[in-house]
């Protein structure tokens, strides 16, 4: 017993540091799983206000550019407003209206955004008070950003699409052929897609967009443009896709939320039982 | 001792506060990107009891992790550093003990001070990219990110130290 004793005064440091490392690493591996960041993450109150004074100083700067973007989602948004007033009354109005019914969209601001690491988390101002809760998807103007992982009451962390952990459904636009977006996690304008089938039939410049075949994202959100095709016996192994948004500066973000994701859900998962 | 524990304390506030504020914003080239806040690992009296020491840099660390969303990278990696911290000073030095409370890595010669603040930082960014890669496989890429990475923290930690803090010799 003694012995033991004398062991642990000797050491002390030693087993300091390595208590002191294992808490750290399980705080890390937990990280790299999609929802088990239980602790460690910035939608607690005390680092979202923090980070919430900082971007509000922040934002001064960005007024010029935010209102542009502002200006240019309005403009594309009156051409939508035209074209729907424009349709022949052939076209039921209630197809139209049921489709948008399905989603609700709320604003919410980009407290703080990353785009450097391997795998990036942003920070929006929107929590649980505003019906803000896991696995609910960010648009901006321009394309996907992400999906809410975790939520405080007025906070929530968006899982960004340039993290490694995060897979999202997406097709070629006018056709059925779906695949993964994924990240190699090196350039940040770059993503990929992956799982495409052999017969799908494309070329560089096409546009990729949601797939709709979850129940994050409708369809048809835009996502980015296919910039390189590799092959490799018949098989697409790697194809690169430039994202229309520029993830380095993103200022506002749309949730999509969609009310009848619990019905659906419940509906699959009775299919799996 | 009050004194001791007050600067410290502020250092520690101010350090994570430029950290995510400012530091984790930048990133040159889209890839170095500096982690200035191990300051606080070098300018950390070495003659302060030592398991106080590894205590607040796990703090730090951690806070940094609260606020960037990366699990426990930035605590694992500050904490071991700050236990390496000794040795690897006297193994660069070629002493034994360090029993003078004023001791800053500024009064150590140019090619000392460099390597010392250099061996650290890249042990430090290295643990970073490796654990948030968190595969084998990127192996030179980590290695350059935190190369890159560490010139930029050791520029910022010279600078820092040209500025503010005396030579006492």
């Amino acid at each position: 017993m003694q012995q033991f004793f004398n062991f642990l005064v000797k050491y002390k440091y030693f087993l300091l540091f390595v208590l002191l490392e294992f808490f750290a690493l399980l705080f890390t591996i937990q990280s790299h799983s999609f929802h088990q960041s239980v602790f460690v993450n910035s939608s607690n109150q005390f680092t979202g206000a923090i980070l919430s004074k900082i971007d509000a100083f922040d934002s001064y700067l960005d007024l010029t550019s935010e209102n542009k973007s502002l200006l240019e989602e309005n403009t594309l948004l009156k051409n939508k407003l035209a074209h729907f007033n424009s349709l022949d009354s052939l076209q039921s109005p209630e197809f139209i209206e049921l489709n948008d019914l399905n989603f609700k969209y709320i604003s919410a601001k980009v407290i703080r955004n990353e785009f450097t690491k391997p795998n990036n988390y942003l920070t929006i101002n929107k929590g649980e008070i505003d019906s803000v809760f896991n696995d609910i998807g960010a648009i901006n103007e321009k394309g996907v950003i992400g999906i809410v992982n975790h939520s405080s009451k007025n906070y929530a962390t968006l899982i960004s699409i340039l993290n490694q952990n995060l897979k999202i459904n997406v097709k070629i636009k006018h056709s059925d052929f779906f695949g993964s977006l994924a990240w190699n996690g090196i350039n940040y304008n770059v993503l990929q897609v992956i799982d495409i089938p052999r017969q799908a039939n494309f070329k560089v410049g096409d546009t990729i967009v949601t797939g709709g075949q979850s129940t994050i994202f409708p369809e048809g959100i835009p996502v980015g443009s296919v910039l390189d095709i590799k092959t490799e016996n018949d098989r697409y192994s790697k194809i690169d896709i430039k994202l229309f948004n520029d993830m380095s500066a993103i200022g506002h973000v749309y949730l999509i939320i969609n009310p009848h994701k619990s019905e659906i859900k419940n509906l699959e998962d009775s299919n799996n039982e | 001792m009050n004194n001791t524990f007050l600067k410290y304390g502020l250092l520690f506030v101010v350090l994570i506060l430029l950290q995510v504020s400012v530091f984790n914003n930048v990133s040159l080239f889209g890839y170095a990107q500096p982690m200035f806040y191990i300051l606080f690992v070098f300018l950390y009296p070495v003659t302060q009891r030592k398991s106080l020491f590894m205590i607040l840099a796990f703090s730090l660390g951690l806070s940094i992790d609260f606020f960037s969303n990366s699990g426990g990278i930035n605590a694992a990696a500050t904490l071991f550093i700050a236990y390496f911290r000794l040795p690897i000073l006297k193994t660069i030095t070629r002493k034994i003990e360090f029993d003078n409370d004023q001791f800053n890595f500024n009064n150590l010669p140019i090619g000392e001070q460099f390597g010392y603040l250099f061996i650290l930082t890249f042990i430090h960014h290295f643990i970073i990219f490796q654990l948030s890669y968190f595969k084998f496989d990127a192996l030179s890429l980590v290695f350059s990110h935190a190369l890159f990475s560490s010139f930029f923290t050791l520029v910022l930690l010279l600078i820092y130290s040209g500025l503010f803090l005396k030579k006492t010799r």
